[in-house]
């Protein structure tokens, strides 16, 4: 089980989240070309490595945020709410 | 029968407490501080099982976790339990065991016949035998035979009478093991500040040291471990588990742990769970797991009467029980020479130490002690092969390099081929394993995560070496964890003692076709079927394990599997490393499954959710339905009615009369803020830019990719407030969304929503008299001009104990002039009260689920799930138009694909079964039943029931290019009831499609 740190609440275990998806990918604005929308909905990178993803602390402060995990080894290596940088993982 | 073997002096049993049990209906006295096999072989007895394949007589082996061959079924009513190592079950007054895979009886066992046809049971034996021929229902016939007679144990049949409980613990430093490396890290943790768990499987710290007369710190072992475990223990911050097993190790230092709490109780004490499940974090894990012994495959080395020398040696020293009384010792090593020490110090007469290096690699410590003490001692030798029925009887010993056989007569073989380190769970961190060829095994080679190997699972077997070795991980993990005073603190000490090199030796060539020796005891795998599988190709050490189950068993390997992919490698002429090991998983030792559950079995396997009215539905008789984690009213059947007719009856009283349901479980969502409107725009399909305050609208969201995710409607309770509603199942994944798209994507927006769905009781009043009924309980007008259709309002509800504060929704499920009145949770039963006297004159009932499901498919009403299922899009549901043209909303980017609007797309139809014949269930639709396969399918029936106001069964569809077939004659068949209809198709709105009731 991760051991997630939430930017508001520290780090907490995972059965407090929610995962949200691939965070690398924006919504593209109202006229974006059909292109861009499919790339949005259908296309994900599948790396093995770090990866940036959306969790919700659902069980907690009910907020979205960014974290970077890597795919190999579950390793958190930080997390920061939409918007902002990366601040470092949990211990 | 008394304690035969049982020695007058020494161990740490409690000769004072004797202990009565049975084993195979014999009864039999042990004492307090025995292993049922501890207390098995002080009265004598080593045979104790047959084995799993050849059902060939089998006895205790080790000493602790890694026993391979005595399991035997602890036989407790409901709380008996198969599988359980005779060497780890602790002793209790009254303990009932039997032997397990023997018919009739232990000593003569009729499965026996299959050690006879043994070479018509090589390696793959089912594999190769049952896929004749190839087709798979004859594996599937075999299947229920292989498994009639493969199995130990039994398993209960009643239900599991204990509890079983979880613990979340946080610490700096978690020590996995109390013997002398764990306690020396714990000691060293805890005095640098650490929060220091330590866990240990046995019921005494001190893991080797509690009875082998070791010197520590210049005392006997047993006072240092008194002290360090007394000085530990007095720590706040330092816990001490006993009984408890770490199992599992898993991603962010999550340590699992199991702790028998009861095992050593016939039954737990009152009000104490059976097993206890700790979820540990850890910033740093000391694993101080120490080491298995290894055998040696040789003839006949599974005869009982053979024990891992070091077993031997624990069964003296700890236990007081004398194993034999002639004994034969065989190794490679020098630590089988404690063990003929022991041995001898009990009494025991030592015929041979056959030690398999030449005489000059004896000049150490031990073999030194041995020679001394005038043990007769066979270097460069072997055993070639033991003889015995129901026990080791002699064994005939060779030189190494081959030769002429020599037999020794013995009651007693104690084999030791090695130790490994348990390196399991430091694996499962992702440790990396290297072959040392000293020590010939796998021993830690460096983790990315902070686990730190000592002691005896670190391939430190030397006293004076765990020790130092614990105490400067016990440093390194605090300091880890943040905690470094600098201070200065001496480990313990012993004296180092000097031990000659090994000598690897996995197996002695077999003398005699046919003879067996075993590599693996709980699988049955030979070194034969090991060759044999090389020699078939399974050479990778995986394929080895699954094609011969080499280390498959409950004892997952632990005294065979460093032998097995040894004598692999030498099949196939690879090194050791080049093979390498299989991967360790968890869980270390087996666990028991009502423990993963813990508390949250039977009916608290998830929670669940009551409606705020819920007591008012059972006095009224409600049989109840779950939907998701609620429990709804199915319906409110009267004496001597059936489900289905209370709900036909409460379906027809809505379009005749009028009726109530409770609909507090739909999802209820406040939104707050100057941008709402420009929010629900966005995800709705719909405008709302143009709803006006005290009015509501019903409304679609799209996923994304267009197509239909939730419906529900949304009130504008006040210019910058809403209430949005959601069905019941999607009403969190809604939120989410909603969140989502406010926090990341449009974090311009002035939203702010709110979860309500349980702050508000709802009910739903519905039928031609609703309005007279209202009318008597509120206050405010509620006519068709001052409270048309769509409106909201707010008012005071007349309840019998005072005015409740409500809002009323004109709105409508049913298709009949309807009201939704939402109060606050607490007053939902007086709400439903007042509502049900109110309507007593106008014939109101109840109505459950299953009517508002006949209401809302006469209505063809979709429902997400049935018809709104992950494939459809609006358009497909017959709401295209919904679908606002004056502005973006999520989904709507997509709609235009050629696939999501191809002329062949299902639609909803709407079906009539003809000829009065009933809908089967779950139908498919096809235009010729009696078409040759395949027979293309045309859409299927989502939704049916019986319509009371019809008179007919009617269902929703989805028919490909629906809308154009309204007319049609087709067939819903159903191959599984066995069942065809021919059915009319039509527009799915079956009553008052233009909505004239709604409006009244």
């Amino acid at each position: 089980m991760l051991l997630i740190p939430c930017p508001w609440c520290g780090p907490r275990a995972q059965v407090e989240f929610t995962y949200g998806g691939d965070a690398t990918v924006r919504r593209p604005g109202p006229d974006a070309p059909e292109a861009a929308w499919v790339e949005y909905v259908y296309v994900r990178d599948n790396p093995a490595g770090p990866h940036h993803e959306w969790w919700l602390h659902g069980a907690g402060c009910r907020r979205w945020f960014r974290v970077r995990r890597d795919t190999r080894t579950h390793e958190i290596l930080g997390s920061a709410p939409p918007g902002q940088e990366l601040r470092g993982g949990a211990a | 029968m008394t304690q035969s073997h049982r020695l007058p002096a020494g161990g740490i049993v409690d000769r004072a407490r004797p202990l009565h049990f049975e084993f195979d209906g014999a009864r039999y006295e042990g004492c307090a501080g025995d292993t049922l096999a501890s207390a098995l072989l002080a009265n004598g007895v080593h045979l104790v099982g047959r084995s799993f394949k050849y059902h060939r007589p089998r006895g205790i082996f080790a000493a602790g976790v890694d026993e391979p061959s005595a399991l035997v079924q602890i036989a407790r009513g409901a709380r008996t339990e198969p599988n359980v190592r005779a060497t780890t079950q602790e002793l209790y007054e009254g303990l009932v065991a039997a032997s397990q895979n023997r018919w009739p009886s232990l000593r003569f066992d009729v499965g026996a016949i299959n050690n006879a046809m043994a070479r018509f049971i090589p390696s793959g034996f089912y594999y190769k035998t049952f896929m004749w021929p190839p087709t798979p229902s004859w594996w599937l016939r075999y299947e229920h035979l292989i498994r009639l007679a493969a199995g130990l144990g039994r398993a209960p049949e009643e239900a599991d009478p204990d509890s079983y409980e979880h613990r979340y613990a946080h610490c700096d430093v978690l020590v996995i093991g109390g013997g002398p490396a764990g306690l020396a890290a714990a000691r060293a943790a805890a005095q640098e500040g650490a929060r220091v768990m330590l866990c240990d499987e046995d019921h005494v710290l001190g893991g080797r040291l509690v009875a082998n007369g070791s010197i520590v710190d210049e005392r006997g072992a047993p006072y240092w471990i008194a002290a360090t475990v007394r000085e530990l223990a007095a720590r706040p911050d330092v816990t001490l588990l006993s009984r408890t097993t770490a199992f599992g190790y898993y991603d962010g230092n999550l340590v699992a742990l199991l702790e028998r709490v009861a095992d050593h109780h016939a039954a737990p004490p009152a009000h104490a769970p059976r097993q206890r499940l700790w979820k540990v974090r850890a910033r740093a894990v000391v694993l101080a797991a120490g080491a298995h012994e290894r055998g040696i495959a040789y003839a006949n080395n599974d005869l009982p009467g053979t024990l891992l020398a070091g077993a031997a040696a624990t069964f003296i020293d700890r236990y007081a029980v004398r194993p034999g009384s002639r004994a034969v010792v065989f190794t490679n090593n020098d630590s089988a020479y404690a063990a003929a020490l022991a041995l001898r110090g009990a009494g025991v007469a030592i015929e041979a130490i056959v030690d398999a290096r030449p005489e000059k690699a004896l000049d150490c410590t031990l073999p030194r002690a041995a020679l001394d003490a005038g043990l007769p001692i066979v270097s460069g030798a072997v055993i070639a092969r033991a003889h015995g029925g129901l026990r080791v009887a002699a064994v005939d010993i060779a030189p190494q390099a081959g030769g002429a056989t020599r037999r020794i007569e013995c009651d007693l073989v104690c084999v030791s081929g090695g130790w490994n380190p348990a390196v399991h769970l430091f694996s499962q961190a992702r440790g990396r394993l290297r072959y040392d060829e000293t020590l010939a095994t796998f021993v830690p080679d460096g983790s990315p995560l902070p686990i730190l190997p000592v002691g005896g699972a670190n391939g430190r077997f030397d006293l004076a070496a765990a020790l130092a070795e614990g105490h400067a991980a016990g440093l390194a993990a605090a300091g880890h964890a943040g905690f470094d005073t600098g201070a200065s603190l001496e480990p313990p000490q012993a004296t180092p003692v000097e031990t000659g090199a090994l000598r690897p030796l996995w197996s002695v060539p077999p003398r005699r076709a046919g003879d067996k020796r075993f590599v693996d005891l709980q699988e049955d795998v030979t070194a034969e079927d090991v060759a044999l599988a090389a020699r078939e190709g399974y050479a990778s050490v995986e394929h080895l394990k699954r094609y011969t189950t080499l280390g498959m068993g409950t004892d997952q390997g632990k005294t065979s599997n460093v032998v097995g992919l040894a004598l692999l490698a030498e099949s196939t002429g690879r090194s050791i490393p080049e093979v390498g090991t299989t991967t360790f998983r968890p869980p270390y030792t087996p666990v028991t499954l009502g423990v993963f559950p813990g508390d949250a079995a039977a009916a608290h396997v998830e929670p669940t959710r009551y409606s705020p009215m819920h007591d008012w539905h059972v006095e009224q008789g409600a049989r109840f339905v779950n939907a998701g984690l609620w429990k709804r009213p199915h319906s409110y059947a009267r004496p001597g009615e059936s489900a289905d007719d209370a709900a036909n009856r409460e379906a027809k009283n809505v379009r005749a009369n009028v009726g109530v349901v409770d609909v507090s479980t739909l999802g209820k969502i406040e939104l707050q803020g100057a941008d709402v409107a420009e929010f629900l725009n966005r995800v709705y399909i719909n405008r709302w830019d143009t709803l006006a305050v005290g009015r509501c609208r019903y409304g679609v969201m799209l996923r994304d990719d267009g197509i239909v995710f939730d419906d529900g409607t949304t009130s504008r309770l006040a210019p910058s407030h809403y209430l949005m509603t959601t069905t019941t199942l999607n009403a969190v994944k809604v939120m989410q969304r909603l969140l989502y798209l406010l926090q990341v994507d449009w974090p311009d927006l002035e939203v702010f929503v709110t979860s309500v769905t349980e702050q508000w009781a709802a009910a739903a009043l519905s039928g031609p008299h609703a309005r007279r009924v209202l009318a008597k309980i509120v206050d405010i007008d509620v006519s068709n001009e001052a409270f048309p259709f769509l409106a909201v309002g707010r008012c005071r509800l007349r309840g019998a104990t005072g005015a409740i504060p409500a809002r009323v929704f004109r709105m409508s499920y049913s298709g009949e002039l309807a009201y939704e009145i939402h109060v606050p949770a607490d007053r939902g039963r007086a709400m439903l009260e007042a509502v049900v006297a109110a309507g007593a004159e106008f014939g109101i009932m109840p109505y459950g689920t299953e009517a508002m499901s006949t209401l809302r498919i006469e209505k063809g009403h979709v429902v997400v799930g049935p018809e709104a299922d992950g494939r459809t899009t609006a358009a497909d549901l017959g709401m295209g138009k919904l679908v606002s043209p004056a502005k973006w909303c999520i989904g709507k980017p997509l709609l235009t694909r050629p696939a999501l609007t191809a002329p062949d797309r299902w639609q909803l139809v709407g079906l009539t079964a003809q000829g009065g014949a009933k809908m089967p269930r779950a139908a498919k639709l096809v235009a010729d039943p009696g078409r040759s396969l395949p027979n293309p399918m045309l859409g299927h029936v989502t939704s049916w029931c019986w319509s009371p106001n019809l008179g007919a069964w009617i269902a929703l569809a989805l028919l490909a290019n629906g809308r154009a077939r309204h007319g049609e004659t087709l067939w819903a068949v159903s191959p599984l009831a066995g069942a065809k209809v021919q059915v009319t198709v039509g527009p799915p709105c079956f009553i008052d499609p233009e909505g004239g009731r709604l409006r009244v």
